[in-house]
């Protein structure tokens, strides 16, 4: 039973990544955010782990990016779809990552920037479907398409919750003058949308940015910064808002550093049956430079 | 009044157009293993922000612009002003120097000091070395002046004597 639970775990972990639900933390790291000069090249490391930012449980396995692990037989035969990065640069033209490498703890990929301004990486993919419910009094687990939802939960099943997680992870890289094309939103799920520029943030000020749910301003989401580092000290030293109506948040940082936000929104009205529950989360890895 | 106010603007405009600024920046010895010239940019800002560059050096002699990369670890100038600049610039981009006293003479048609209103200002003098630190120093003035005026700092790094001296 434990070891079924582990497994479930470890797939939960792989297919829905920066699901705040599991105690890991999925992220990227790029080598740096701001960059001068032409032929501009960074090197982004991405893991699943528990402490930021260090790389040591799983590789954040990517499409096409380095050669996927093999995963021991034991893990259940279940199709999952892989995480896809998109890197848009500042055109909003696609650029493929490049060098790829997956290895035992992190993946790892370089982006060539030759436009001047800002690039987005984003990892997001469509809707993933849960279900938690109990048979014969024993707590049964579920996932799969929506549309098979039905199928697969029993009639009989009582306490039936069916959830929707979306999430998306993102890394914002500045060559040269910032720029904004790559926050036009899609309209799907939680996002970022920047009053203060993400590659503009430095310690001691105040950083503005207001969160989109399915395109519209979203009260009420939850998010949390953390600075890297937290293998050497003791303390978190994580600082947790919540979003005004106009779906805005402000954060003071008080150190310079890599800093790993996480924002999430619970839904649970207004969702169509089978649903109800609907979980979004949005993370991304910022750097604030010192004054 | 208003004759007063005119002759006054007019003699202002006579000032700034006779004034020269002159800007001494000290590159200390270190005592270090590995050492690099520094990279410095001198800039003046007011109360609203970036105002002028003055002068900006670092290694124009590498290889396809290489020396560019580290443009960004003046961290400061470049948020103020070099992330949006096309380098080379001619008359602001210039060579890293030695150790030692450098002074730069601003006349009065230089961009920088044409375009300077009466008011308040910062000289500001940032360095990056390469495997070594960073430092900036901020230098008050006041523009233009009736006489002339010197103002000075002192890094305690990467940046030694700091003096600005205007001429009326």
């Amino acid at each position: 039973m434990l070891k079924r639970l582990t497994c479930w775990t470890a797939l939960a972990v792989a297919v829905t990544l920066p699901l705040s639900a599991q105690a890991h933390r999925a992220w990227m790291l790029p080598s740096t955010t701001i960059v001068s000069g032409d032929s501009a090249w960074v090197s982004v490391d991405a893991a699943i782990s528990n402490d930021l930012f260090y790389f040591e449980h799983h590789p954040l396995v990517l499409e096409g990016i380095g050669q996927p692990p093999e995963r021991a037989s034991a893990a259940p035969a279940r199709p999952r779809p892989a995480n896809r990065l998109l890197i848009s640069a500042p055109d909003g033209s696609e650029v493929a990552a490049q060098n790829g490498h997956v290895g035992k703890y992190r993946s790892v990929f370089d982006v060539e920037l030759s436009q001047k301004g800002t690039y987005k990486l984003a990892i997001a993919g469509a809707p993933r479907y849960f279900a938690r419910y109990k048979e014969n009094g024993e707590d049964q687990r579920w996932m799969g398409e929506l549309a098979d939802a039905a199928q697969a939960i029993p009639a009989t099943a009582e306490d039936v919750q069916i959830s929707q997680m979306e999430s998306r992870m993102e890394v914002f890289i500045t060559s040269g003058n910032p720029t904004d094309g790559v926050f036009k939103p899609t309209g799907r799920g939680l996002e970022l949308q920047p009053v203060t520029h993400p590659n503009d943030l430095f310690a001691e000020e105040t950083a503005e940015f207001i969160f989109l749910l399915d395109g519209k301003p979203a009260a009420g989401v939850e998010v949390n910064v953390i600075p890297g580092g937290i293998r050497h000290r003791d303390e978190l030293n994580d600082i947790s808002v919540t979003s005004d109506a106009a779906g805005k948040v402000a954060i003071t940082w008080p150190q310079s550093g890599f800093w790993w936000l996480e924002a999430k929104v619970v839904q649970e009205d207004g969702l169509e049956a089978p649903l109800n529950q609907r979980r979004a989360t949005y993370t991304a890895t910022l750097e604030v430079m010192a004054p | 009044m208003h004759k007063w106010l005119l002759l006054s603007l007019a003699t202002a405009i006579t000032t700034v157009s006779a004034a020269e600024m002159e800007v001494s920046v000290e590159v200390p010895r270190l005592a270090v293993a590995e050492y690099h010239r520094p990279y410095v940019a001198i800039w003046i800002e007011n109360a609203n922000g970036h105002v002028a560059d003055l002068s900006v050096w670092y290694d124009l002699k590498l290889r396809d612009r290489e020396g560019e990369k580290w443009l960004k670890d003046m961290r400061q100038w470049w948020r103020r002003s070099g992330r949006a600049l096309e380098l080379p610039i001619d008359g602001l981009s210039a060579a890293t120097r030695p150790v030692g006293q450098h002074s730069l003479r601003f006349a009065d048609d230089h961009p920088a000091l044409a375009a300077l209103v009466p008011g308040d200002y910062q000289l500001l003098v940032e360095a990056a070395r390469e495997v070594g630190g960073r430092e900036l120093v901020r230098l008050p003035f006041s523009w233009p002046v009736t006489e002339q005026v010197s103002h000075q700092a002192a890094g305690t790094s990467e940046l030694g004597k700091i003096q600005l001296n205007i001429q009326p």
